[in-house]
């Protein structure tokens, strides 16, 4: 049966990792000398191995340097927004783009490490006072929950823990059991629908709608200075690197390899000696892990978290990202979740009422059109220049 | 105690709701491995149509929602959805992009807030603890599960339609056109979803997210039913219904929603693939 | 202990009612290249399934090595080291040749540390690349192998993890002439220092490179012995004339 069996491509390979900066193996320019070692990287592969270095080095240098001078702040908060995205599509790409697992349930791990950060934040400006949304909602002793997250270490070693134990659980429960594809991609959903719920039905707990907001102090820093913002925006700058390094090195890596393979033949990767269920656990809880952290930085760039952030529908547009980007590449993810960062914005101040249309016929024409995203038009585009060079 | 039985009636026509939903969508995954998210949308075109036919009496209502929503699931299929086969995920997101479209389609056509429909005469009242509304939308879904029966086993086109879902490839070379299989099967799934939304003009008021609030849980009796299973989808839905409504009940109903989720997650452990399960004997 | 590598008692395997196995007994020894044939439906590869753990018997008991294996998980098997194949071969077609002989190989390797690269290749994925001759194709991704170098790729992966026993689901199934030749040989090498059960349709095959043959029928051994004495048992004159026309005569010739 293989009704819901992963959409991976069997037939349609995937293009290279165009983000990946070396050749992965050494062995592809070789030739019969292969088997010899990793010492095989001939002319052209010296140059395809230092393209991507080369590249992410000029990004970071764009990113770090050029971004903070060129933007005003207004702008470079933004900027800031779509990089917390960045590194929650970064996930995104990790489990379903090389582990085939559509998880449509993110921004279920970008709530509870927003709300981890906002709970300190909020604890910390009421100085040992019940934070002013309690107040409001009649509550007149702090919750047991609340307690030990007035400990900013606690408080930051929560927003990883949580979204990964979280994840855990969820994976060792339903890939064990080889609930996968379809199935695990509407469970996910319905977890982020479920949390949706509670959120906003524990009023005196969460906040409710209007979650936590009004933030004053980060860590002994004026949040409404420009100074704190730009801060803020190079430390999620410096973050989003650090965790692509990471899940360059984890695609690259034989892990990477074993993920590739779960995603195209889990059955077979199960005669091979392997636990699928543990590759797949592993990795949907990084990805998670990834989430709250974007989430708990999110907080204090945007000044906000709440119940309407992380639904159901933040968490499949950050997916449509990831798609419109090019989900097979690490890069393509993160690029997808800034530019559509960036579309959302502009269309929805220039034309609110087309932007469910846009953004409706978007995901359509991507689908339809391009499904490997704008990395793979990138990847074709190189592939046919490559080769009418070659034939020049 | 009162309450108690009070919240069966609730129960039970939320279940039925949710079959009505989840037939069209176990039968489409089920038989193309699609995963249509414009699913909940079909509901909320059934309910418009509805709110447009108020006046010229509630039961052409209901054959009119069937077709509305029924044709739409066709074009879908006949335009997209049938480029994208053995692509469930693909599916998805795209399906999705068709969602959000058909939802601002509705708020310019209707306007954002909310619209009543007014229940005819004849569905007022009750017996006892049983509101006609309620017993109406219970008799709907059984209705709609012996006529789907029927369909499957007593009608040449039925039975097509499960040889398809039991092996596709096996009935497309003993002759079997496919492709009008499958848009068959899209247009009765979808038109059941039309169904469902005539039934919640009953019970709640008509919006452009009307589609969303239910689509969720509809997926989830598909995953606990069992893929294109229709006594799975029965027993799970109702399962649900009463699990949810009971829930709510007891706890709150911020917790009611988590509360099905663990459980489901639980069900998982031990039936994984559902209640019921095709069987066959390939390696997946 | 005797020196019987797998001993299988008494196995049964019903589907919906459906018997695909009825009491197989069957025992290989270690070192054995064993043979197994029958008609379709025969309930081999049924029998390949219950060993791997893909399949749960509804009764009788599978000991490899002295340890039972129903009821142990699919990789827990491999980790035991029985290695197959499979009758349509699935390689990972993303992965190079040898990315795909490596993955095989590092088995087990702790999972930590996998998430070092790789440096390097193992002696075993040399060896392995060596014997089923795709050292040239190393480099390339397994998406681009033929069908014949597919099932190679295969062999070679379960050969890189040194399996104590090696199940083969119909290695020659749609392979060209050359083809076979060429996997008849690569079977003979592999014989040469493993335990090996082959499930084989192909009579040419069998006739050429078996030595001992166990023929099942409905789901029960119905005789065991050398290529010779199968071929003159006249029940299996029977069973090949009775249920397969064409190519009956072939089978008992």
């Amino acid at each position: 049966m293989t009704a819901f069996q992963d959409s991976q491509p069997a037939i349609e390979a995937p293009p290279p990792d165009p983000a990946a900066p070396a050749p992965a193996e050494p062995s592809v320019t070789g030739g019969p000398s292969v088997t010899g070692g990793p010492s095989v990287t001939g002319g052209p592969g010296r140059r395809a191995r230092l393209a991507g270095p080369a590249a992410f080095a000029a990004v970071a240098v764009v990113m770090l340097v050029v971004m903070p001078l060129a933007l005003e702040p207004f702008r470079l908060g933004l900027l800031a927004k779509y990089l917390c995205y960045a590194i929650v599509a970064l996930g995104i790409g990790l489990a379903w783009g090389k582990g085939g697992m559509l998880t449509l349930g993110q921004g279920v791990f970008f709530g509870l490490g927003g709300y981890a950060m906002g709970m300190y934040l909020k604890l910390h400006d009421a100085g040992g006072d019940l934070p002013d949304f309690m107040v409001w909602s009649g509550v007149e002793k702090l919750p047991a929950l609340w307690g030990p997250f007035g400990n900013p270490a606690f408080a930051l070693a929560m927003v990883v823990v949580l979204p990964v134990v979280m994840a855990l659980l969820l994976g060792a429960l339903v890939f064990r059991q080889r609930v996968r594809g379809a199935y695990f991609a509407i469970l996910t959903q319905a977890l982020a629908a479920a949390l949706v719920i509670l959120l906003v039905g524990q009023q005196g707990l969460t906040g409710g709608t209007n979650g936590l907001t009004n933030f004053f102090d980060f860590f002994g820093q004026d949040l409404a200075a420009d100074s704190t913002q730009r801060g803020l925006y190079l430390v999620v700058a410096l973050v989003l690197g650090v965790l692509y390094l990471a899940a360059w090195q984890l695609v690259r890596s034989r892990f990477g390899r074993l993920l590739v393979a779960v995603r195209d033949g889990e059955d077979r990767v199960r005669f091979l000696g392997y636990d699928p269920a543990t590759v797949k656990t592993l990795t949907f809880a990084i990805s998670a892990g990834m989430a709250g952290i974007a989430g708990a930085l999110f907080v204090p760039v945007v000044g906000i978290i709440s119940p309407a952030l992380l639904g159901v529908v933040p968490s499949l547009e950050l997916v449509v990202a990831v798609a419109v980007g090019g989900r097979y590449a690490l890069a393509g993810a993160v690029l997808g979740a800034v530019v559509m960062g960036y579309a959302k914005t502009y269309f929805s101040e220039e034309l609110p009422e087309a932007w469910l249309y846009l953004q409706g016929a978007l995901f359509i024409l991507v689908m339809t059109l391009a499904p490997k995203g704008l990395a793979g038009v990138a990847a074709a585009l190189r592939h046919v220049r490559t080769s009418r060079r070659a034939a020049a | 105690m009162e309450g108690v039985l009070n919240q069966l009636p609730i129960g039970l026509s939320i279940g039925a709701v949710l079959l009505l939903i989840a037939l069209g969508l176990t039968f489409t995954f089920g038989q193309m491995g699609v995963i249509n998210m414009a699913h909940g949308e079909f509901i909320m075109a059934g309910a418009y149509t509805t709110y447009l036919l108020q006046g010229v009496g509630f039961l052409v209502a209901l054959p009119a929602a069937f077709v509305v929503a029924g044709l739409m699931g066709l074009v879908l299929e006949w335009v997209l959805i049938r480029r994208f086969y053995g692509r469930p995920l693909d599916t998805l997101l795209l399906t999705w992009g068709v969602s959000l479209i058909l939802q601002q389609l509705a708020r310019d056509l209707f306007g954002a807030p909310n619209v009543q429909v007014l229940s005819p005469e004849w569905l007022r009242g009750g017996i006892g603890i049983l509101p006609y509304n309620r017993l109406f939308i219970m008799a709907l879904a059984v209705l709609s599960v012996v006529a789907i029966w029927a369909y499957q086993h007593r009608t040449a086109q039925g039975r097509r339609m499960r040889a398809v879902m039991q092996n596709r490839r096996l009935a497309a070379t003993s002759g079997i056109n496919t492709g009008r299989v499958d848009r068959l099967t899209f247009f009765i799934g979808s038109g059941l979803a039309g169904v469902a939304g005539v039934a919640l003009t009953l019970i709640g008021p008509v919006g452009p997210a009307l589609g969303t609030y239910y689509i969720v849980d509809a997926f989830l009796v598909v995953v606990a039913g069992g893929l294109g299973r229709l006594r799975g989808a029965v027993l799970a839905a109702l399962g649900l219904g009463l699990l949810n409504s009971y829930a709510e009940f007891w706890t709150n109903a911020s917790l009611a929603k988590v509360m099905v989720f663990v459980v489901i997650i639980g069900f998982l452990q031990l039936r994984p693939q559902g209640l019921f399960v095709l069987r066959t004997r390939a390696l997946t | 202990m005797s020196d019987n590598l797998l001993e299988i008692r008494g196995l049964q395997v019903a589907f919906d009612g459906f018997r695909a196995l009825d009491g197989v007994d069957l025992t290989v020894g270690a070192g054995e290249l064993r043979f197994l044939i029958g008609p379709n439906g025969a309930g081999k590869t049924t029998l390949i399934d219950v060993i791997t753990g893909l399949t749960r018997p509804t009764a009788g008991s599978v000991r490899f090595g002295g340890q039972e294996l129903v009821g142990r998980r699919e990789h827990q098997i491999v980790r035991l080291g029985v290695g197959r194949t499979f009758q349509t071969s699935v390689v990972f077609e993303e992965l190079t040749v040898l990315e795909n002989l490596d993955l095989a190989a590092s088995f087990r390797r702790p999972l930590w540390s996998l998430l070092r690269s790789r440096r390097g290749v193992p002696e075993t994925v040399d060896k392995a690349l060596e014997t089923t001759g795709l050292t040239a194709l190393a480099g390339s991704r397994a998406g681009v192998l033929s069908h014949g170098q597919r099932q190679w790729l295969e062999i070679g992966m379960l050969i890189a993890q040194e399996p104590r026993l090696l199940l083969l689901d119909e290695p020659v199934a749609g392979m060209a002439q050359d083809e076979r030749a060429r996997t008849g040989e690569l079977l003979t090498q592999v014989a040469r220092d493993h335990t090996v059960i082959v499930v084989e349709h192909d009579m040419e095959f069998l006739r050429r490179y078996a030595s001992q043959v166990t023929v099942l029928h409905e789901g029960r051994v119905l005789t065991e012995g050398s290529v010779e004495q199968v071929r003159a048992d006249p029940r299996v004159q029977e069973i090949y004339l009775g249920r397969a026309r064409e190519g009956a005569e072939d089978a008992v010739r």
